[in-house]
């Protein structure tokens, strides 16, 4: 079996300064935790190089930025994508700033040294400034691969031992997708575009949503997406090639916002609701639909939830559309 | 129906569960008449094998006559005779369109699992986990059977039970094993591990046309069924003497041209080593111990193969890739195919080249089964292979 898991991380993005924020972001975020303990470690040492003068004063400031530095450190490294940190990291920088101006005042203080400090703080205020703001427009466009907040993306790939123009065929007809969508309780198309879909969610509640077939060509791809009103927002598409030894590649790719947003989906999770292993299962089913006409049971999987590897007790097989497929398979015999 | 089913390490009891029914329209239903308790069925005893369930019926070596047929089953009748292959396979995907059935694409409904532990899932196996299907094994007074119209081959009227059962797994695995080593005149073939398979493996190597052969294990009955009823040439006892100091004397310090390694990941090896192994096995940081397949590598002949039908479930330790590839070595392995060798093997029976049953030493009811599992295990009353009869 062929299937895969691809993950598209990049793409999209409006070409930046940098190629990515976020490594910027963290390399910024480890340059403040090493000030900031040096700051703490070695105020003396560190007084001296930026030509301030080593009194009492100086060394508790110092100590004071080095706690501000450690703590603008984690917070980028905890969320290098996020530009809150980042921009917090500029207050910093303009507070530093401000502080060296005083000290190039000072009499106290070795004029070249601090010169040149103020030199380094003002490059690392605009590599913050140029990051924080490309962060910000980012956070706004959504990430760089275009995904909305709480979005859930999943991809998975299988072979199909069968012509490209019949396995396409059979996922045209979106009615047919209940039988190996295993969260699936039905698709009834309304017309030429559209289709009504009806969902089991975690927790034994039911989804409904319509949706319009956005992009469709023979053999090659079919797109959708939900119309708004929809319990879950959702997208796919689903791509068809000759596989280079015979047979059919399809390639499906599915987005959606699941009720109650990422922490549902997190639950969902613990709970072994995993959409890419669901839509593994999903593709395996369909390959088992096409290549062999019904879906395969195990005495284990024939009833929902765990189940032992023995023959389940005939109450104990769900009454629903995959059973009655199945048994309108039985009777039918047809492969 | 009564069933033996696996509640835990080292416990295996009989129970009443119901029925199988027809599942899917390939199905067949079998009452079994033999069913065997084979090597692999220890390591579900002993707890290395991941996603059993408390209840699972086990056993995947079973024979038994149809009692209902599902509606796409063409080939059988109820009332006829089969033997059972141990992986389930489709016969309509890419893999057993080209004789692979043992990684069918379509027989796992669990494939998820397997490819999590495995990267991509192999076929469904009888009774062997949930990772391979979940499906309920034969050692139990009826099972059902997919896709029974390329599996069960139908036994010939009049062969005794004891003759044929052994297609389902032991012999086509021993076969497969000597198979894999594609033996040539002249060639010299050191078998490890002297349970069944390794006695099939050793019988086939000369069935295919091998020189010699040696048997290796630790139990002296064994060695000495490898040199009575399957006519090996030499034997090793590696708890008396250094296994690849004995194989270079016999082969001219070349090594056998080919090692089979019929032990898997349950080996047994010089005190130093096992302790080594058992207790990272023991620690989670490997989960099989490859003793035998470490020396089969090492004592191979240049060039030669390394055949290995031993079951392993995870991954090893201080694996000799260094000899392996220094020395242009070949290494074949798999679950058996045991579609693809069912019916040539069923003639040589019939030809009289080999009685299967030579391997049985202790035949039980199905009801004394966790017994036969412990007798099994601990190698008592020089015990080779128990089988239940229902």
């Amino acid at each position: 079996m062929t299937t895969a898991t691809h993950r598209t991380d990049s793409g999209g993005t409006s070409p930046g300064l940098f190629d990515d924020p976020a490594r910027v972001a963290r390399g910024l975020g480890w340059f403040s935790i090493g000030l900031g303990l040096a700051e703490i470690a070695a105020p003396r040492g560190l007084a001296r190089m930026i030509g301030v003068d080593d009194d009492d004063d100086n060394r508790t400031t110092l100590f004071a930025l080095g706690l501000r530095e450690i703590a603008s450190g984690v917070g980028v490294l905890a969320r290098p994508r996020s530009p809150v940190p980042m921009w917090a990291r500029l207050g910093g920088d303009v507070m530093d700033l401000a502080l060296l101006g005083r000290a190039l005042r000072s009499d106290a203080s070795q004029t070249g040294r601090v010169t040149a400090a103020t030199a380094a703080v003002v490059g690392v205020t605009v590599l913050d400034a140029l990051t924080a703001q490309q962060l910000h427009g980012e956070s706004r466009a959504g990430t760089g691969n275009g995904r909305r907040r709480g979005e859930v993306q999943v991809s998975r790939a299988i072979t199909v031992n069968r012509p490209r123009a019949e396995v396409y065929g059979f996922w045209r007809d979106l009615e047919n997708l209940p039988r190996f969508m295993e969260h699936l309780e039905s698709v009834r198309v309304l017309g030429q575009k559209r289709s009504h879909w009806k969902a089991r969610a975690p927790a034994g509640t039911t989804v409904e949503w319509d949706a319009e077939t956005i992009d469709e060509r023979p053999n090659e791809l079919i797109a959708w997406r939900s119309l708004p009103g929809a319990d879950v927002t959702n997208a796919g598409n689903v791509r068809f090639a000759d596989a280079p030894a015979g047979g059919t590649e399809v390639l499906v790719q599915l987005s959606y916002e699941p009720p109650g947003g990422k922490l549902a989906a997190t639950l969902a999770k613990l709970f072994g609701e995993e959409p890419s292993l669901q839509l593994s299962g999903d593709l395996r089913r369909f390959k088992q639909v096409m290549e062999l006409g019904e879906v395969i049971r195990s005495d284990a999987t024939v009833t929902r939830g765990p189940h032992p590897a023995r023959p389940p007790e005939l109450d104990e097989i769900p009454d629903d559309d995959s059973s009655a497929a199945r048994e309108e398979a039985l009777e039918g015999a047809t492969r | 129906m009564k069933a033996v089913c696996w509640e835990g390490r080292k416990n295996v009891r009989v129970e009443e569960v119901p029925d199988p029914k027809i599942l899917n329209t390939r199905d067949v239903i079998l009452r079994v008449t033999s069913t065997a308790i084979c090597g692999s069925d220890l390591h579900l005893y002993n707890g290395f094998i991941p996603t059993m369930k408390r209840g699972d019926i086990v056993g995947h070596e079973f024979m038994g006559e149809v009692m209902e047929a599902g509606p796409a089953v063409r080939n059988l009748k109820v009332g006829d005779r089969v033997v059972v292959p141990f992986p389930i396979a489709c016969g309509e995907c890419a893999m057993c369109r080209q004789d692979l059935f043992s990684v069918c694409e379509n027989s796992n409904p669990n494939g998820w699992m397997a490819e999590k532990l495995w990267g991509h899932s192999p076929a469904g196996i009888f009774g062997y986990s949930h990772l391979l299907g979940g499906f309920a094994g034969g050692q139990a007074e009826y099972v059902r059977v997919p896709f029974a119209d390329v599996g069960p081959l139908k036994v010939p009227a009049g062969m005794p039970d004891e003759q044929a059962l052994f297609l389902s797994d032991i012999f086509p695995t021993g076969y497969m094993g000597a198979d894999m080593c594609g033996i040539k005149p002249g060639d010299v073939i050191a078998v490890w591990g002297a349970g069944p398979v390794g006695l099939f493996a050793m019988a086939s190597a000369y069935l295919l046309g091998a020189e010699r052969v040696i048997a290796i294990d630790r139990f002296p009955y064994r060695l000495q069924l490898a040199r009575e009823r399957a006519r090996v040439w030499e034997t090793i006892n590696y708890e008396e003497t250094d296994v690849l100091d004995r194989l270079n004397e016999l082969t001219g310090g070349r090594g056998p041209d080919a090692c089979i390694d019929a032990v898997g990941m349950e080996a047994h090896g010089p005190a130093a080593m096992y302790a080594y192994d058992r207790a990272k096995q023991a620690l989670m940081l490997e989960t099989d111990r490859p003793l035998a397949l470490r020396e089969a590598i090492q004592a191979c002949r240049n060039g030669g193969t390394v055949s290995v039908i031993g079951v392993y479930g995870g991954f090893i330790d201080k694996f000799p890739m260094g000899s392996l590839m220094n020395r242009s070595l070949t290494i074949r392995t798999g679950q058996c195919h045991v579609q693809r060798y069912m019916r040539p093997l069923l003639e040589r029976i019939q030809r009289g080249e080999i009685d299967p049953s030579f391997v049985i030493t202790h035949r039980m009811r199905l009801e004394d089964a966790p017994r036969g599992y412990d007798m099994f295990l601990h190698k008592r009353d020089n015990c080779e292979k128990v089988v239940l009869s229902t």
